[in-house]
């Protein structure tokens, strides 16, 4: 048995210390909603979508209830619609069918107006994305996420260039809520398929017909354990270790849970440490609890580093399945401390983009002025899909042009999103590099420096 | 359902008392109990197993709120696979 000392850790846990789980997300897929009919799928795909997962929210609720640990989000991704919809052209019609099952079932989002286009585009793809700033602009729950490359295929410049003006679009279409449309968008290099967080969430054509994808969350809870923490670095990295297998153990249990009460197959859990606005829920936090005066700081990349790998030590034993995206969120309007480090100027936009080498998942919620061109956007997308390319790992971009703002003021979303201090970015045009259009060869994953 | 009943809150007379009655009264039996009293504060925690009760895990759940509110004092009941799953290596638990 366990101790009563253990009882009152993990409640304590989740009283002062805000563990949560922070996702259950439903993979459905929509292959057999393929008709050549828009009317026809948009039916299909609600009568699926409402029979695999109407009772999700319920069901999240009570094993919360019954396991003490607040599950926050019950969300749902589905195969990538511009393949749903290549048949009959109904991406705009589908998309209004996903975001009222999306308010009729109660999730708070629904992610999967997504395209893979790693090596090309094919004429419908474009269209498809192009769509995406109306889309996104026109509803209120789903999320889009566009892949642009892979280590295997390279990167997909004309994808790149084309995803800067879609970006600058979508912030333009809802400029009077500080862009928010760009918060929903996620541009990817080697996107997975079994991710369980918005907005990058989708379910890929390898994954079974439904399935239960958990994502785990827990920065409060390592923070509070690294306080007690006085001996070196291997001391530190074994105390993350520890504390992410516990963490880890309640989203397999959710996972388990989850499925078995739905019907459906128990996916994968992922390992992210995922942060929230509120205080004493921040990935910033543990790195200055280890020892910077301040996130941005040197050394921020070497802490960094540790955590995102004890974190997957810890997090990979405690789960039969690992998957997604697992290791830290760096989101800068998403965590009070990269609030902060942005505020007093210790954070910049270069040092976000060295963090990102070596953690999940990329240059995330940030704010950059609103009159940056798109070729500079796609610049920033392609420099930080290099990366994931080179070092053969998911990498993302979610950036937020904000519509009529400069450096100094904030784009605020509220809730979960958080507000995020607009960044000073490079203003050199990247123009011609841009314009060059075509595709960066894969890169070689011999003779490695 | 096995679950683990938790009592945190500043010592009083009673407080033992009045919430065994009330899971006496819910049906639900008492299996393991152990208490102290760490700088004032009162804490207990109780094994039970829900299997008799009529109520379902909710409204189980409200009752002890409801009796916590009532003494002053903070309770909690969870299942017992939540603590098996985070502090054991191995779980007999497939299942809430």
């Amino acid at each position: 048995m366990y101790t009563n000392n253990e009882i009152l850790e993990t409640i304590n846990m989740v009283s002062h210390q805000h563990l949560d789980v922070r996702t259950i997300t439903m993979g459905i897929s929509l292959m057999d909603c393929i008709s050549d009919s828009k009317t026809k799928t948009c039916q299909k795909i609600y009568d699926k979508i409402m029979k695999k997962a109407g009772n999700i929210v319920k069901v999240g609720e009570d094993i919360s209830n019954e396991i003490g640990v607040p599950i926050v989000n019950k969300r749902i991704s589905v195969t990538p619609i511009s393949l749903v919809s290549a048949s009959s052209h109904g991406h705009l019609e589908i998309i209004r069918t996903l975001d009222k099952i999306a308010d009729e079932i109660g999730i708070d989002f629904l992610g999967g107006y997504s395209a893979l286009v790693h090596k090309a585009m094919s004429p419908y793809e474009e269209e498809f994305i192009r769509s995406i700033p109306e889309a996104l602009s026109t509803t209120n729950k789903i999320c889009s996420s566009v892949n642009v490359a892979t280590s295997k295929a390279g990167i997909n410049m004309d994808a790149v260039a084309l995803m800067g003006k879609i970006v600058k679009e979508c912030a333009y279409l809802t400029r009077d809520n500080d862009s928010l449309a760009c918060a929903k968008l996620v541009v990817f290099a080697n996107a997975v398929e079994d991710n369980p967080f918005m907005a990058g969430a989708f379910l890929g054509s390898g994954e079974d017909d439904a399935v239960i994808n958990v994502g785990v969350s827990g920065p409060g809870v390592v923070k509070s354990a690294l306080e007690s923490v006085s001996g070196d670095l291997t001391q530190v990295a074994e105390c993350i270790k520890q504390t992410a297998f516990k963490i880890t153990r309640v989203g397999q249990l959710v996972a388990q849970e989850a499925s078995r009460r739905l019907g459906v197959s128990s996916g994968i859990v992922d390992l992210s440490l995922a942060p929230t606005p509120v205080v004493g829920d921040s990935v910033a936090h543990i790195l200055e609890e280890i020892g910077l005066e301040s996130v941005g700081a040197c050394g921020t990349t070497a802490t960094l580093a540790m955590l995102n790998d004890a974190v997957k030590k810890g997090g990979i034993m405690a789960s039969s399945h690992v998957g997604g995206l697992s290791g830290a969120f760096i989101p800068v309007s998403e965590d009070a401390g990269m609030i902060k480090a942005s505020e007093i100027g210790a954070l910049n936009l270069e040092k976000l983009e060295a963090m990102t080498a070596v953690c999940s998942v990329g240059l995330d919620m940030i704010a950059i002025p609103g009159d940056t061109s798109a070729d500079v956007i796609s610049a920033l997308i392609a420099d930080e899909i290099a990366i994931g390319v080179v070092n053969t790992k998911t990498t993302a971009v979610r950036v937020i042009p904000v519509y009529g703002k400069g450096v100094g003021e904030y784009a605020k979303f509220g809730g979960l999103l958080g507000r995020a201090p607009i960044m000073k970015i490079s203003e050199y045009s990247p123009s011609k590099f841009i314009s060059r259009g075509g595709r960066i060869p894969a890169p070689l994953h011999s003779n490695k420096n | 359902m096995k679950a683990i009943v938790s009592v945190i809150g500043m010592d009083k007379k009673g407080i033992i008392a009045k919430v065994a009655t009330t899971l006496s009264d819910i049906d639900v039996n008492i299996e393991d109990i152990s208490q102290t009293i760490m700088q004032n504060y009162f804490t207990m925690i109780m094994a039970v197993d829900l299997g008799e009760s009529k109520l379902n895990f909710a409204q189980i759940k409200d009752k002890l709120t409801a009796t916590g509110e009532e003494l002053g004092v903070e309770i909690h009941i969870q299942s017992q696979s939540i603590f098996e799953s985070m502090h054991k290596l191995t779980t007999n638990t497939k299942t809430l």
